[in-house]
């Protein structure tokens, strides 16, 4: 059986307000118009308008009455129409959500999930195209976290929203629609996936790929690739940028001796950058070639098709540092 | 033996798009009585922290309340600890007013374990979630939508009560402000916003920051009342009346005339944008301490004697509580790496040595 990200999206956020009256949702176009990009289909039918709440195109406002909410016990569902509007209200993230629970030395847990697609689209410009996985996973306090396929986008957001703590939940707007087989196993209610851990979707010997949400489809077709030019390549799905799973990265590079990196995001500071330091504290001495980075180009997101086509990884990106 | 008394506010409300209340205020002996004593307490405290932070066993930020007592005492008095506070960094008092213990507020200053959040807030950050108080925020006006989430989880788990946001006359500039009573109008949420007009931002007159300084008349839609911030009846009547009417209307604004004796926080003297003639009248014609003295003198509820004992008794108190907190350990080094997260799983945290310092946080 196959269902697309948008379902596996939606029917996690069905299953857990079911399962659970403290859980809300809130953002613009959530309600009414079913979602911008229909992840909510259906819920305020279903729920009704107390607990699928459109809100006014007003980020800061809401995203802090959603994290006050959850001071109080509740557990809301921030969505953003997408994470570049986040940074509208990334102090009530950051300042309001994340800090709390140190700061008050355990008595104001904030169990929240902000939600929504993150980085480049499809011919959107600059204020619409960045992704913000490495800017949330930088801060304590915080979980990151970014599906790629079906299973994932239905097993870590349940796990998101019955974890106590504030959780980053980074989609992509072009995975939405993407098919992705799926077992019972993933379509039971009960299904759920442990954050902090990736995920090894492909096994191999020679080099290891580590990649998150649209970026591992790339790796595994960039594997498919290697493949037949004799080179076993492991690609490993992140699932969670932070905590970054660190063992299972470093103990694919120490049998591989080699690791590509790849991201959307910007270079600099960015994910790979953090992956890189992990394995060069951990398995320097494995290593048996300079580490890879694959991101984004270091510029604002241009509109033009071609530029912009240059500006984001593509397959063969992946398989420049072999050709 | 307590008795019941009615009192007269010394100033009329203002009033924006309601009916505002009587100025005759019913309390009693009692009440009376142990307003005297916690805001005689409320202000012996700060004055305690001043010393405490001259003698550099306080760090960082601290932010004294004195001169604003009325409001937090008189707040509480007219609600219960189901309903919620939650407010700025000025936050000393309305941390006591919500029970919490001299000696918890102390340690925290201090950054001591025994302290409201163990030594890791600080100042700015107490909380007492218990009592309905929610901190203690350092950021200027992020504290009014997460006031607003409050209410609308209370009105979500239908609770009937409210939630009190506490913000200054520099942060009544702050758009989110505007965003959060927006949708608290829009939801009817059970928000009460309380802006502490204290004239001052910082060091910035409010004329210089605001272009309309009516701020109980700034929420538009919303209904405000202008009050006597420096009175405790004054301020006891609104805040009941503004619980009465946030449950069957939604949000209302109440703004507090108040004044703050001490500059905005330790480092400023509080004299480079207002005179000190400024500052002493203000003690000497509405000090909110002296106002309740002078009712409890000539309502015959106590005399001069007996008050005197109480302050030098709250004197006492903070002392003790000084010493106390003292005496008491800094936090375990392992405290670092508790309550990052309420779960951890395990995530691997680097202390600043990344090759010495490394823990599974729980």
């Amino acid at each position: 059986k196959e269902i697309n990200v948008r379902e596996a999206l939606n029917s996690a956020l069905d299953e857990e307000m079911s399962a659970d009256p403290k859980v809300f949702l809130m953002g613009e176009e959530v309600g009414e118009y079913q979602g911008a990009y229909k992840i909510s289909k259906g819920l305020l039918e279903k729920y009704g308008p107390e607990r699928v709440l459109d809100t006014p195109i007003t980020e800061a406002g809401f995203t802090g009455i959603g994290v006050g909410a959850a001071y109080y016990g509740l557990k809301p569902i921030v969505e953003f129409m997408t994470f570049n509007f986040s940074m509208q209200a990334i102090d009530h993230i950051i300042n309001s959500a994340a800090k709390s629970n140190y700061m008050s030395a355990g008595q104001i847990s904030v169990p929240i999930v902000f939600r929504g697609p993150n980085g480049a689209a499809a011919g959107v410009g600059a204020q619409h195209s960045h992704c913000y996985a490495a800017w949330y996973a930088s801060c304590p306090g915080l979980k990151v976290l970014s599906p790629y396929s079906s299973e994932d986008a239905r097993g870590l957001l349940k796990a998101a929203i019955r974890d106590p703590d504030p959780v980053v939940f980074l989609e992509n707007e072009l995975l939405y629609g993407e098919s992705f087989p799926v077992s019972d196993e993933v379509l039971d209610s009960s299904f759920c996936i442990p954050i902090g851990k990736a995920k090894i979707e492909r096994e191999g010997k020679d080099v290891t790929i580590t990649a998150f949400s649209k970026m591992v489809g790339y790796a595994l077709k960039a594997a498919e690739t290697l493949e037949k030019e004799g080179i076993s390549a492991e690609v490993i799905n992140l699932r969670s940028i932070r905590p970054l799973d660190r063992a299972t990265i470093n103990s694919s590079v120490r049998k591989t001796g080699r690791l590509v990196t790849v991201e959307e995001g910007f270079p600099q500071h960015g994910v790979g950058a953090e992956i890189c330091t992990s394995v060069v504290e951990d398995s320097f001495g494995y290593l048996d070639a300079p580490v890879e980075r694959i991101t984004g180009a270091d510029v604002p997101m241009p509109y033009a098709a071609n530029l912009e086509r240059m500006a984001v990884p593509q397959v063969n990106s992946l398989l420049f540092f072999y050709c | 033996d307590s008795k019941p008394l009615t009192i007269e506010t010394s100033m009329p409300y203002g009033s924006h798009n309601c009916e505002a209340p009587s100025r005759s205020v019913e309390t009693t002996s009692e009440e009376l009585f142990s307003f005297f004593q916690d805001m005689a307490k409320m202000r012996r405290m700060e004055i305690a922290a001043d010393s405490l932070y001259k003698a550099k066993l306080i760090r960082g930020f601290c932010h004294l309340y004195d001169g604003q007592e009325a409001v937090a005492v008189g707040m509480e008095a007219a609600i219960t600890k189901k309903d919620s506070i939650i407010t700025a960094y000025r936050d000393h008092c309305t941390f006591i007013g919500r029970g919490g213990s001299l000696f918890e507020l102390f340690s925290e200053l201090m950054g001591r374990h025994t302290g409201c959040s163990k030594g890791k807030g600080g100042s700015m950050h107490f909380y007492r979630k218990e009592a309905g108080f929610y901190g203690g925020h350092g950021i200027v006006g992020a504290q009014i939508p997460l006031g607003c989430g409050l209410a609308f989880a209370q009105k979500y788990s239908k609770d009937e009560n409210v939630a009190f946001t506490l913000y200054g006359d520099g942060a009544a500039n702050q758009g989110q402000l505007f965003e959060a009573l927006n949708i608290a109008a829009l939801w009817d949420l059970p928000a009460i916003l309380v802006c502490e007009n204290n004239h001052y931002g910082m060091g910035t007159a409010e004329w210089r920051s605001a272009k309309s300084h009516s701020y109980y008349k700034r929420g538009d839609y919303a209904p405000g009342l202008k009050v006597d911030g420096m009175d405790a009846l004054a301020v006891k009547q609104a805040c009941k009346f503004a619980k009465e009417h946030a449950l069957k209307n939604g949000p209302i604004i109440l703004e507090m005339d108040t004044y703050r004796y001490h500059g905005h926080s330790m480092s400023d003297p509080g004299s480079t944008y207002r005179t000190r003639d400024e500052i002493s009248g203000v003690r000497q014609e509405r000090d909110p301490v002296e106002r309740i003295r002078k009712l409890l003198l000539a309502h015959d509820i106590a005399t001069e004697k007996e008050l005197k004992d109480i302050e030098k008794e709250v004197r006492k108190e903070v002392d003790q509580a000084i010493a106390q907190a003292k005496e008491s350990p800094m936090p375990e080094p392992s405290e670092l790496f508790t309550n990052v997260y309420v779960k951890g799983l395990g995530t691997e945290a680097f202390g600043a040595d990344r090759k010495e310092v490394r823990v599974k946080l729980p």
